[in-house]
């Protein structure tokens, strides 16, 4: 056992020894403070991890790493940001890095990537593009998708779905069984948000989707509210839990463990918990969110980033690490089933041979041509994304509110672009 | 020389300025952290600016243009401000429940200060722990309540998700400690009552409710005065609970104005430094009328006295 970590120990820095030398072509020294919301068990070892290679690879650098809680660093990223500011921080992609970009922030890492010291990022560039600039690097994404419990499907003698039709064939099966089709907990409002995600991207496709995120189409436009329509037949069919509204997502997953529930709309990172909780990877699956319109295919799958605040002092330090971080053979290594269990940034990686990293990498690759969106919450502006999750939420408990909601959407619509 | 001149000035006017010199440390922390901030957040209501960077810089002058929007028809506000006045009533509950306790408990029984003690725990905990113990109690599933209820034949309640009982949900948690601090301050004036009134009030044949209104009572008014001020400063900071509890939720249904100031301005998804600022100037209007009252009954109190 001691051997086998010492080994591999030595594999990482002989990696990290080539990879930094290819990016710098020198040691670095001087001081570089890291903080990092990766504060859950796993995350935490690899931010540790890293830390401890980039340090063992450069060991005239003093790094200094500080790790917060993931829920408090969303409310504390503003003053670290101002008051005397870490190298690097970690935050997300996409329109939730507005704020900090338009407040100057952020650092432009743009030449970054001109000057080919991201080799392997192309395709996730966009993500980290806000006013033709890229202001990060990302870590981590991970796929969205219904995972269920193939038991029971196998059971009930049911396959996974490819099209809404099917998919509410099978939950009427589901039903009758007495159970309910979908695990969800909405207490934190954002798990809604996945659900809207994919009934909008399914019936009217990702670019409309993003249209809506943009502020560019009404909420009272006949398409969303058709939207909303599919979504109401599964919820009037009894398709949730019930009290949804009452759970955080991991108190969600109870049901579906209980077997009271078969399927649950979540991210890859519910697997590890399910997991945990005993289930073997013959009683859990994945399949892509069924088709509804003939659109091509738009699929949720957030990233996670690292960026430099504009305050920072060792800025040279801080894009050496993140070249580090986004480095082929790290992102290997950290997205691993044992570590962060996600999918790899860098096209050069390898996606570990895990069943749902695979599957989800597949998904994501072959067939999501409409785009790749990041999340409700990250892809509409911070204040639409909050009235919308409440608004949903409300939908989910009592949907002949929908009038009323839509209203209040539409009237903070009219505020937050003008 | 110098030092003998200033030290005879000193001397010569010590006696007035030594309170000052005692007092200057606290004078300039209440101005640094309470006064000065007051004033900041009416300027800042008037702005619109979301925190980040300068307000000169970044702020946009909006004038009166937040509490506009703020008066003019946001639900939000108006759920916030219902839900507040629910809390001032509903919370003042505490001080004839903590009034009835602390008279049951006035006795001398074997083991009378482990009784005591019980009845104050709920109140030496942390708001936190109370209500994270009342929200596992609510739980639709697997809560006691719902428990209970099931054996008397009644249908599980989720009250916690009902937007239409969650506030009350919330602030019975919330009474459960205030209920014990009214009774611990009910007990020490108990204390203070003249017995010699009392066996004068007994000799006149006062007994029970009389006894209890015209004697006890009166005597216990600078105890239901303490009681009152800090119920209503309780009522008026419920802020912790109903984070713990339902996040403001479902779909802010249990949010008072100071949980909607937080969710504005300092939240996850809050960027409106200056819409938040607005809600805490009409919050700290409303407080106004409170300590208005607080401070004119003392300063009545102190003319009585002299």
């Amino acid at each position: 056992m001691n051997s086998m970590l010492k080994a591999s120990v030595a594999a990482l820095a002989l990696g990290v020894a080539s990879t930094s030398a290819f990016a710098d072509g020198h040691a670095l020294s001087g001081d570089l403070r890291i903080v990092s919301d990766m504060s859950n068990p796993a995350p935490r070892a690899v931010m540790e991890g890293l830390v401890a290679d980039f340090g063992a690879a450069n060991p005239d650098l003093n790094i200094e790493l500080e790790i917060v809680d993931r829920e408090a660093w969303k409310t504390q990223i503003r003053n670290a940001l101002t008051a005397n500011a870490p190298d690097v921080v970690n935050w997300y992609a996409a329109n939730r890095m507005g704020p900090y970009v338009e407040a100057g922030l952020f650092e432009d890492v743009s030449d970054m990537y001109e000057d080919g010291s991201l080799p392997g990022l192309e395709a996730v560039k966009g993500a980290m593009t806000l006013d033709g600039a890229q202001w990060g690097v990302p870590y981590t994404y991970y796929q969205w998708g219904i995972y269920y419990r193939e038991d029971i499907f196998n059971e009930l003698g049911l396959t996974e779905p490819a099209t809404m039709d099917e998919e509410m064939a099978n939950c009427q099966v589901i039903i009758d069984s007495g159970r309910a089709c979908y695990a969800i907990g909405t207490k934190f409002l954002w798990t809604a948000g996945g659900w809207f995600d994919y009934m909008n991207m399914r019936t009217n496709g990702f670019d409309f989707h993003m249209e809506l995120a943009r502020g560019e189409v009404a909420w009272n436009d006949p398409r969303v509210l058709e939207t909303f329509a599919n979504w109401r037949a599964l919820i009037d069919m009894g398709a949730f839990i019930d009290d949804h509204q009452s759970y955080s997502w991991q108190e969600a997953l109870q049901p579906m463990l209980d077997g009271e529930a078969t399927a649950y709309l979540i991210g890859n990172f519910a697997v590890p918990h399910l997991r945990e909780a005993g289930l073997t990877d013959d009683q859990i699956d994945f399949y892509q969110f069924p088709t509804i319109a003939d659109v091509p295919q738009g699929e949720d799958a957030p990233t996670d980033t690292f960026h430099i605040p504009s305050n920072a002092t060792n800025k040279d330090n801080a894009r050496a690490f993140l070249a580090f971080v986004a480095s082929a053979d790290v992102q290997t290594e950290i997205n691993a089933g044992a570590a962060l269990g996600q999918l790899p940034v860098n096209a050069g990686s390898s996606v570990d041979a895990d069943e749902f990293l695979e599957q989800g990498f597949e998904m994501l690759s072959t067939n999501a041509q409409g785009g790749v969106a990041q999340f409700f919450d990250r892809d509409f502006p911070a204040e639409m994304a909050s009235a919308g999750m409440e608004g949903l939420q409300e939908f989910m408990v009592f949907p002949d509110n929908l009038d009323d909601i839509i209203e209040r959407l539409e009237e903070t619509r009219q505020r937050v672009y003008e | 020389m110098t030092t003998t001149q200033t030290r005879s000035w000193y001397k010569r006017n010590e006696i007035a300025i030594t309170p000052w010199l005692f007092l200057l440390p606290g004078l300039f922390f209440f101005a640094m952290y309470v006064i000065i901030p007051i004033f900041q957040s009416f300027w800042i209501s008037l702005y619109e600016w979301n925190g980040l960077g300068k307000l000169s810089e970044e702020g946009e002058w909006v004038g009166l243009g937040n509490y506009e929007r703020l008066l003019g028809g946001d639900r939000k506000f108006e759920t916030s401000f219902w839900n507040n006045l629910k809390w001032l009533v509903l919370y003042l509950l505490a001080i004839p429940m903590g009034l009835g306790i602390s008279l049951f408990l006035n006795q001398q029984v074997r083991g009378i200060r482990l009784y005591k003690s019980l009845f104050f725990f709920p109140f030496v905990i942390s708001q936190v722990v109370v209500g994270l113990v009342f929200s596992w109690f609510y739980l639709p599933r697997e809560g006691l309540l719902n428990a209970i209820l099931s054996w008397f034949g009644s249908d599980g309640v989720n009250i916690l998700g009902d937007p239409a009982t969650a506030t009350y949900g919330i602030i019975a948690a919330g009474l459960w400690p205030q209920t014990a601090y009214c009774m611990i301050l009910y007990l020490t004036g108990l204390n203070s009552v003249d017995p010699e009134q009392v066996e004068a009030a007994r000799l006149d044949g006062a007994k029970g409710h009389r006894m209890l209104w015209h004697v006890i009572l009166p005597q216990l008014k600078p105890a239901t005065f303490i009681a009152f001020v800090v119920t209503i400063i309780g009522a008026l900071r419920s802020f912790d609970l109903i984070s713990v509890m339902t996040n403001g939720g479902p779909f802010g249904s249990t949010r008072v104005l100071s949980f909607y100031m937080f969710e504005e301005s300092l939240s996850e998804y809050g960027f409106q430094m200056g819409y938040g600022a607005a809600i805490a100037v009409i919050l700290f209007l409303i407080m106004l009328v409170f300590i208005g009252y607080f401070l004119w009954s003392m300063y009545q109190d102190e003319k009585g006295a002299r």
